[in-house]
């Protein structure tokens, strides 16, 4: 193999990593500040995507052709709308739930997801079906042997990756990080400083849907296609990577996004056999990893209070 | 007991006789017969499924409005969403409503795998209107199950002749690993080896997969002259986006779950360009009856397109009701009809089944993209020679 193709690999991964991560992001970001796990959040990053291709209808529709002016509409329009979104289900279905057993969270942000997905293939027009999202950034492309780099996912790697730091600065430097840190550490005694709970609550659950939305922009813009199932498995994916990354941890989060894809990648084209079963391998090794360190590859700092 | 039931049907035929009278319309005096149709309504192909559901509507529409026809028929349309597990309570659904005297079942070949066993359990006589899996008649010795359509064998023999001829020499295959792909990913792999025909690798992929850059860039490691892919539209759609994005510069080629306009409607820019694939029966103008079939289609002002297996429907629905003029509404004389069904007339020509209520027609067609539309290769530029197909 030649270097231009495990190059070509490499940026494959490096871009299906960045998805991952910042999905695995917001399944961590709840969990360290509820400890609770909310399973519609691979939907709620479904309807930040349709939310965005609306928009993008929207615009055109008013006569914009501009396709920079398009994405900042698309970007903003949508990232605010699943934050409210997310919001909502934090103040309406979670906090309610904080005292109830986690299972029930659990099944009802499970539900809930359902209900979102069906929602969006029953009632958004033509929803069954496939969607064609515009390819806003430009294509161009610079080949280097066999290696190809288009412009466009070089845009959409630099901007996941800016996401995932300043969500990692503003979690670990701003006034605000401290607060959700604190509330994530100890509740009561956050209570008893000052802190606004409920608030940093909603905030938190606001930043990790718009981080979801912001995932499914880019899905759609990398694959120039949404429909109503994409979250379903990259829910399912971001889940497992913030499992393996460590639950709480936001460079666990990370780490267990791009493992994933690297895994993915190494199952569908170093391995053996059939391409069919990268899934299968990817999840496997998933499984042997959790079984090796149960609280995942990077631990939460304050993983063993009582 | 006796009394109530003579007493209701002199009622009824009061009843009838009253309206007869009042409305002179003789439709009214017929018996109702439900015929049914499956097929995908929604979800990533639902498009074909919608050309197919209109086109069997068509066929009893036309028929209803016939002053000979002997009963009233009365379409009962299903959604299997492609999928099997919802194909099969669907179909049982159906072949459980004893008033349902035939069907005209599937596009989907993984769903139509799913559920012969269920009709031939309850005996309803079906005639498969767009799966291709040779195994759906031929797997089986079921009397009730028959096609109108061609099977995916002569469709890859043709397919594997035409792309030799063309100069082709190495192929990758990626196939969805459904009976659909898989079939396809066999016929092809070994009427192309006969013909000479390279095969540098072959990828199976989940039918909802999202990402083939994995595989793809495999390929493009390979180098091969065209990239075969098995399956339907929406993958069709996501691979050669994601060809283009790797900077792959292979011929792509199809099968007949991808002639469908919507593969034009995924695509951005002009990346279907080219594009070949292969399709059982011909264009709906080319058929013996396609120019009556196209002039009623207009004319009902059905919102969508009737696609490519649309005539097929119309065909097998239309024999299915010439089965219940002639036997009467009873799924075993419906069975026992259809099993003798030869040179029978159609709009897509004559039908006649072979003993496994295989449609014994092997007319294949040629598509290429050309400017945003499948055209008959014999009628596109490329044939002329005016455009090429790609070579490295």
């Amino acid at each position: 193999m030649d270097i231009g193709l495990l190059g070509q690999y490499l940026a494959n991964g490096v871009m299906l990593g960045t998805m991952y991560a910042l999905v695995a992001v917001g399944f961590t970001l709840f969990f360290g500040v509820l400890d609770v796990i909310k399973f519609s959040h691979g939907d709620v990053l479904m309807i930040g995507a349709f939310t965005g291709f609306t928009t993008y209808l929207g615009i055109v529709a008013i006569g914009i052709e501009n396709p920079w002016v398009a994405l900042v509409a698309v970007l903003v329009v949508s990232i605010a709308t699943t934050a409210a979104l997310g919001a909502l289900i934090a103040r309406y279905l979670v906090l309610p739930l904080k005292s109830a057993p986690p299972l029930n969270i659990l099944l009802i942000t499970l539900m809930l997801g359902t209900a979102l997905r069906e929602g969006v293939r029953l009632f958004y027009p033509d929803g069954s079906n496939p969607k064609a999202f515009p390819a806003l950034l430009p294509t161009a492309s610079l080949e280097l042997g066999s290696f190809s780099l288009r412009a466009d996912s070089v845009i959409l790697v630099s901007a996941g990756i800016a996401v995932i730091i300043g969500l990692n600065l503003l979690i670990n430097r701003t006034r605000l990080g401290l607060a959700i840190r604190a509330v994530a550490q100890d509740e009561e005694t956050a209570k008893i400083m000052g802190i606004n709970y409920t608030m940093i609550v909603l905030v938190t659950f606001a930043i990790g849907s718009g981080a979801a939305a912001f995932a499914g922009i880019m899905n759609g813009l990398y694959y120039n296609e949404v429909n109503f199932g994409m979250g379903l498995l990259l829910g399912l994916i971001g889940f497992s990577a913030a499992i393996i990354g460590g639950l709480g941890n936001i460079y666990g989060a990370i780490l267990g996004g791009f493992l994933f894809a690297g895994l993915q990648t190494v199952g569908a084209v170093a391995l053996p056999f059939a391409s069919a079963y990268k899934d299968v391998f990817a999840f496997g090794v998933v499984i042997a990893l959790m079984a090796w360190k149960p609280t995942g590859l990077i631990a939460e700092r304050s993983s063993d209070r009582v | 007991m006796t009394r109530t039931a003579s007493r209701r049907t002199v009622l009824a035929a009061a009843l009838t006789a009253a309206l007869s009278i009042s409305l002179t319309t003789p439709a009214l005096a017929k018996e109702t017969v439900k015929l049914g149709f499956i097929g995908p309504l929604t979800g990533g192909v639902s498009n074909m499924g919608l050309g197919g559901r209109n086109s069997a509507e068509l066929a009893v529409d036309l028929r209803n409005k016939d002053e000979n026809a002997k009963y009233a028929y009365e379409l009962v349309p299903l959604d299997d969403e492609c999928k099997p597990n919802v194909g099969v309570q669907v179909a049982t659904k159906l072949a459980t409503n004893r008033d349902v005297a035939g069907a005209v079942t599937h596009y989907c070949s993984a769903v139509a795998m799913g559920t012969v066993d269920i009709y031939h359990k309850f005996n309803l006589p079906i005639i498969v209107w767009g799966a291709v899996l040779p195994d759906i008649t031929y797997g089986n010795e079921y009397a009730e199950v028959h096609r109108v359509n061609g099977t995916m064998i002569n469709q890859n023999e043709v397919a594997a002749d035409f792309m030799v001829a063309q100069g082709y020499k190495s192929w990758a295959i990626i196939h969805d690993t459904t009976d659909y792909g898989k079939g396809h990913n066999t016929y092809f792999t070994k009427f192309l080896t006969e013909k000479g025909g390279k095969i540098l690798g072959t990828f199976g992929v989940t039918s909802d997969q999202q990402d083939f850059t994995a595989e793809l860039t495999k390929i493009k490691e390979l180098n091969p002259d065209v990239v075969y892919f098995a399956g339907l539209t929406p993958l069709a759609v996501r691979i050669r986006q994601q060809m283009d994005k790797l900077g792959i510069e292979a011929e792509f080629q199809g099968v007949s779950g991808m002639k469908s306009d919507a593969y034009f409607a995924g695509l951005s820019g002009d990346l279907a360009e080219g594009t070949v694939t292969f399709l059982e029966g011909a264009p709906a103008a080319k058929l013996p009856g396609g120019a009556y079939f196209m002039s009623e289609y207009d004319k009902a002002g059905f919102g969508e397109n009737y696609e490519a297996y649309g005539p097929f429907a119309f065909a097998a629905m239309n024999l299915l009701i010439d089965a219940v003029e002639k036997v009467g509404p009873d799924r075993k004389a419906v069975t026992k009809y259809l099993a003798d069904v030869k040179d029978h007339e159609s709009i897509t020509g004559p039908i006649s089944f072979d003993d496994h209520g295989q449609n014994t027609v092997a007319l294949i067609t040629k598509y290429v993209a050309q400017d945003g539309k499948w055209v008959v290769w014999e009628d596109s530029e490329y044939a002329s020679g005016k455009r090429q197909l790609k070579h490295k």
